[in-house]
């Protein structure tokens, strides 16, 4: 399974996202990275490193953020990861969770799940 | 020229100046942000002073990495993947070198200036920290072609830095979290120009110094 993780400003509102995801979609890995280390609002290299890597497997993880540093920091951590099946996308935060996790409970691939988040 | 030596005072120095102007720092950001522009830099710098002594052996490339890669880490706001990414690429064009001549220094400029548009793809003229350092960069490029030496070139850079950051007061944000406030982000200065000026004009003071 494809696997999710929700990267923001707050460790609450990453939590939230994930909450909602799995409300339809048990089972899905998911994993989010939210705050700072000390639980303060802002972004976290290690936490979003450290959350793709919990849930990492060959089917790929999509990350998605919510704004400005969460976006430019993702974008660094998957630079340095060079995985070509760790995407980052630019759709709706939750909405966007919500979708991913549906489909890739439901089997589908990674460019599956993308090409599905474009219309989101 | 210059040397890795002189790489880590500036960066020292740096860290200091960024610690001492916290406060006004993030009172700019309070105006325009949320207000941590000045909490966010100093935590990064203390972290990249605390990895200062692992740098004393290392190539300039290497010192420069570092410094990015602690402020990547530890920033935690949108200034740490810009800076970050600054350091980062000024340090690929660098890589094994343990001296600069001022060409190679102007090279390295250029690199960190693209990292961050590339970062933020953003560009000058967006109340950012690039409408300090894009300046600056000319300037600084400008007085090296001119035949300046490396003080000179510095004072240029700074001393364009300073408008830019001036210049910032003038024009309406459209990147970062000041753009979410349009025409009333108008009249403020820019915290990101503001701390690329620091940093700036603690290379010039390390340089002046001989
Ligand atoms: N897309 C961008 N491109 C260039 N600089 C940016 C961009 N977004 C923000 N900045 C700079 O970052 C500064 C804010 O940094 P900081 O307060 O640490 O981050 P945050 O906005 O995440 O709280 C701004 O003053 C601006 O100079
Ligand atoms: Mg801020």
């Amino acid at each position: 399974m494809v696997g999710i993780v929700i990267v923001s400003h707050s460790q609450k509102l990453a939590e939230g996202v994930m909450e909602l995801a799995q409300m339809t979609a048990a089972n899905v890995p998911i994993a989010a990275a939210g705050g700072l280390e000390n639980g303060a609002l802002g972004t976290s290299y290690d936490k979003i490193k450290n959350a793709v890597e919990s849930i990492y497997t060959a089917d790929g993880v999509i990350v998605l953020a919510d704004i400005g540093s969460a976006v430019m920091t993702a974008e660094m951590v998957l630079e340095d990861m060079e995985r070509d099946n760790v995407k980052l996308i630019d759709c709706p935060l939750i909405e966007g969770a919500v979708v991913a996790a549906i489909e890739s409970i439901g089997g589908r691939t990674l460019n599956e799940i993308i090409e599905k988040l474009e219309t989101v | 020229m210059i040397d890795a030596k002189k790489i880590i005072e500036i960066v020292d120095a740096a860290a200091k100046k960024i610690d001492a102007e916290k406060d006004f720092l993030t009172q700019l950001d309070n105006e325009i942000g949320d207000g941590d522009h000045g909490i966010n830099l100093s935590r990064g710098f203390k972290s990249v002073e605390e990895k200062l002594a692992t740098f004393a052996d290392k190539d300039i490339g290497a010192i420069l990495k570092g410094v990015g890669t602690a402020l990547v880490s530890t920033v935690g706001g949108a200034s740490g993947p810009l800076y970050g990414t600054a350091f980062m690429k000024a340090g690929n064009v660098c890589k094994g070198k343990f001296t600069l001549t001022d060409e190679e220094i102007a090279t390295a400029f250029n690199a960190a200036v693209e990292g961050v548009k590339m970062r933020g793809k953003s560009a000058e003229g967006e109340k950012t920290m690039l409408d300090s350092l894009c300046p600056a960069y000319r300037a600084f490029q400008g007085g090296v072609d001119g035949g300046k030496n490396l003080v000179q070139a510095l004072e240029d850079a700074v001393n364009a830095a300073a408008q830019g950051v001036e210049y910032t007061k003038t024009i309406i944000a459209t990147k970062g979290r000041a753009a979410y406030l349009q025409e009333r982000s108008l009249g403020h200065q820019d915290p990101g120009a503001t701390s690329s000026l620091y940093i700036l004009q603690a290379a010039l003071d390390v340089l002046k110094k001989g």
